[in-house]
């Protein structure tokens, strides 16, 4: 395999989570939430994922437990800012915290234990050999799982009733509640469905990425995440694009370790070019005109 | 006639912070008529329409449609009962499309038929005569095409029950004639209409029944035809007034300096297209310049470029002889300029700050309440205080959120803080838009009152009569160019036929 297709497999791996939680955060702030908790939502699905998958030696039950994981802990946050109208920064933040915090004690024993049952590449025929563009056919379930999803997100969000009353909702509450909508039942059903995947995110971190549990392992890939949300302009095909080339610096990492560079520069990568895209994008926006759903943040009480 | 009412409400109560909205109100809707609900601003129209629409919860009062109780807690509830609302201050969601915003309301579908959603646009705005771009977005679009495509909406959906909250406050003559017809249309069809406005004239001649509201309790319901119009302004005011405007005789002041000068301005609008196109005019001190025409032919952006919030393409403005074109709004308003904004609540208000904020919102940095880093609200609240007598603004006390203000008490607010400053310049907007008899005549008295003490002032409006009434100077505006220029008297017609014109292009 040449460097340029492997790379790309790496990438793509490296991607994934970052996707799958973008995805997330893509729907949930089209409705409106900000929910800032992904890094700790994405922490337990990890620890879920592999503590499943350790135990029962079943995938799709470590899965399923990590999307359910997932569902109930952004709960909390749909509860406190949706039903409560608490502010949304504050809520997020304690569920990041929250999270990282029960994933490092209930993880403390099963550090570093091995995990032999991991999500296998599935080949696709005939596709897989095609030069670099390969690469994207000999992944695991949840890369293709994460991909179509892309698609069906981005149709569904354009193209239904229902994902024209989701982005109603974000941009406009009162003029959603006008219209008929339950404002407040499209909130929960957006926030609960990010938990899931960003549950699913963390999961892949433990079953396919890095198998096993570490603490911490999610290394920051959920704040990441909040930040690829803007950078995808709210779009979830654009979400393929952004989580790929962040993935890719990911990637990179082990590329030019050989080379000399001192690993802790490289592994300031994916933060540094963070802030640095994040500045360059808000000017762009600014210009284009893009800018986030105009209810972000603010909880919708009715007069 | 005896006929068994399609809606009754019957003892509705609603009590909001500090202000009792509605007390004990009934009100009765029969099939097939255009009922007017009638009264000045605050007097609780447009709440109890809220609490038949389920946006609002009465405090107490019970609800009957076809003799049946029925609980209408949400929209969604008074769609289901075939209700549907055009509110005032539309609810439309700006970034999407005109197709959009009708889709999220009507499409039944799970995927979105956009081309079936167009015919029936298309078919509403030719029998209507509504022309709206159906792709174009709502926030370029202008506050009359706004409410158009509400009605659109409202017609789009199966409605048995259509309440129009003030639908004519921004549409021209021309257009409310085109609404009447269409009202009369609806209710041939044997749809029930209910009309909240304060215009006599509107409520008398549309309508089968007039429900007077004053200060949330029913003073009335009567026919019109049973009814003199100052019957009805003391039903609703519970005093007569005296409309008195003197307009002086237009005196030319081309021997002053003038204050205005703008020459060959070319504006672009928010979808990159020519919005005002090559317009020339001068204003000197003590005059008033009225600018007619049909919204969305360039005035709005006129009116932000003078003000330095748009940015001029082509040509130059001149305010008291210093060149501001593309200068920052800050050192525009800094020589004594002074804007009044058509969307009250969207760019003249904060609706969360109290009465006294937002009365000191553009005037903070004024020596007399600022010491440097802090604000000295002490010496500014006998300021808000005189404001709040001077303007004669309704509120419970200087501490309560602008958002419970009614319309005309927040025109009021804008006017009384632009008064601070004593500016030089005054644009206004649509000033009077929506607003009630009594409120009307005290704006338009202020407006004489500052071109009395020399100040110079740009009058948008779309209102005919008040710029024939108002104005020493008029222009047309007719897709951005000016296709008709009056100086002193003008004639209705003149100006009409002016702001219809077919512009060569």
């Amino acid at each position: 395999m040449d460097i340029v297709t492997s790379l790309l497999l790496e990438s793509i791996k490296a991607s994934t989570p970052l996707l799958l939680a973008t995805l997330g955060e893509i729907y949930t702030e089209r409705s409106g939430i900000l929910n800032l908790g992904i890094e700790g939502i994405m922490a337990i699905g990890a620890f879920t994922g592999f503590f499943v998958a350790y135990t029962t030696r079943s995938l799709p039950l470590s899965l399923l437990a990590a999307a359910t994981i997932g569902i109930l802990l952004s709960s909390l946050h749909a509860i406190s800012s949706i039903t409560f109208k608490a502010n949304q920064t504050v809520s997020g933040l304690a569920l990041a915290m929250l999270g990282l915090g029960i994933s490092s004690v209930a993880g403390s024993k099963y550090v570093g234990l091995p995990l032999t049952l991991t999500l296998q590449p599935i080949r696709i025929p005939y596709l897989a050999s095609v030069p670099i563009a390969g690469a994207f056919f000999n992944q695991d379930f949840l890369v293709y799982f994460s991909l179509i999803l892309s698609i069906f997100m981005w149709f569904f969000l354009n193209r239904t009733k229902y994902g024209l009353q989701i982005i109603a909702v974000g941009e406009n509450p009162s003029a959603a509640d006008a219209s008929g909508i339950n404002v407040e039942l499209v909130r929960y059903l957006c926030t609960l469905f990010g938990g899931a995947l960003e549950g699913l995110a963390g999961a892949y971190i433990s079953l396919a990425y890095l198998p096993g549990w570490i603490d911490g392992m999610t290394q920051g890939r959920g704040w990441i995440a909040i930040a690829l949300t803007v950078l995808s302009l709210w779009d979830p095909l654009k979400g393929i694009l952004v989580a790929l080339a962040f993935g890719s610096i990911d990637a990179l990492q082990y590329v030019l370790q050989p080379y000399g560079i001192p690993v802790s520069l490289l592994n300031s990568l994916p933060y540094v070019v963070t802030i640095v895209v994040m500045a360059v994008a808000t000017i762009l926006l600014a210009k284009r005109r893009v800018r986030p759903p105009s209810a972000l943040g603010t909880p919708y009480i009715r007069e | 006639m005896i006929t068994k009412p399609l809606i009754k409400m019957e003892k509705v109560s609603k009590k909001f912070p500090n202000v009792i909205a509605l007390d004990n109100v009934d009100f009765s809707l029969i099939k097939g008529e255009i009922h007017a609900l009638l009264g000045e601003n605050g007097a609780g129209k447009t709440t109890l329409m809220k609490i038949l629409f389920g946006m609002l919860k009465p405090d107490s009062g019970t609800i009957y449609i076809n003799g049946k109780k029925v609980n209408i807690t949400s929209p969604r509830d008074a769609m289901q009962h075939k209700i549907g609302m055009v509110h005032q201050h539309f609810m439309l969601v700006d970034s999407l499309t005109v197709l959009e915003n009708i889709a999220l309301s009507y499409e039944k579908k799970p995927i979105i038929d956009y081309n079936e959603i167009e015919k029936k646009i298309k078919e509403i705005s030719e029998r209507y005569n509504f022309y709206v771009d159906p792709k174009s977005k709502i926030w370029q679009l202008s506050v009359g095409e706004q409410q158009k495509v509400e009605i659109i909406k409202a017609l789009c959906g199966d409605v048995d029950v259509l309440i129009l909250d003030e639908p004519t406050s921004v549409l021209t003559p021309i257009e409310v004639e085109e609404l009447f017809k269409a009202l009369n249309a609806m209710r041939k069809q044997g749809k029930s209409i209910i009309f909240i406005t304060h215009k006599l004239d509107e409520a008398i001649s549309i309508s089968d029944r007039i429900t007077v509201l004053r200060k949330g309790k029913v003073v009335g319901v009567v026919k019109p035809s049973e009814v003199t119009k100052s019957d009805l302004v003391k039903m609703m005011v519970g005093r007569e007034i005296a409309e008195m405007i003197n307009k002086d005789k237009y005196k030319s002041n081309e021997n002053n300096i003038p204050l205005v000068e703008v020459e060959n301005l070319v504006v672009f609008n928010d979808r990159g297209l020519v919005a005002v196109n090559g317009a020339s005019f001068v204003l000197y001190p003590g005059e008033i310049l009225g600018i007619a025409g049909i919204t969305g032919n360039g005035q709005r952006e006129l009116a932000e470029a003078l003000i330095g919030a748009r940015r001029v393409s082509h040509g130059k403005i001149k305010i008291l002889g210093i060149n501001t074109t593309n200068k920052k709004t800050r050192d525009i308003i800094k020589l004594g300029v002074s804007y009044i904004p058509e969307d009250r609540i969207r760019f003249g208000i904060l609706p969360n700050l109290s009465v006294t904020e937002n009365l000191l919102l553009t005037n903070y940095d004024d020596p007399r309440f600022s010491r440097k880093l802090t604000v000295n609200y002490h010496s500014f609240r006998n300021v808000a205080l005189n404001l709040i007598k001077e303007f004669n603004i309704v509120t419970p006390n200087l501490q309560t959120p602008a958002k419970f203000l009614s319309g005309g008490n927040l025109q009021k607010l804008l006017i009384a803080r632009s008064a601070v400053k004593e500016p030089k310049l005054i644009i206004v907007s649509n000033p009077t838009s929506g607003l009630d008899v009594a409120t009307v005549a005290l704006v338009h008295e202020w407006l004489i009152r500052m071109k009395k003490k020399n100040v110079g002032i740009i009058l948008i409006s779309e209102d005919l009569e008040e710029i024939i009434k108002l104005s020493d100077k008029i222009i047309v505006l007719k897709e951005g160019k000016i296709t008709g220029n009056f100086v002193g008297e003008a004639k209705i017609t003149e100006v009409a036929t002016a702001m219809t014109t077919k512009v060569s292009t």
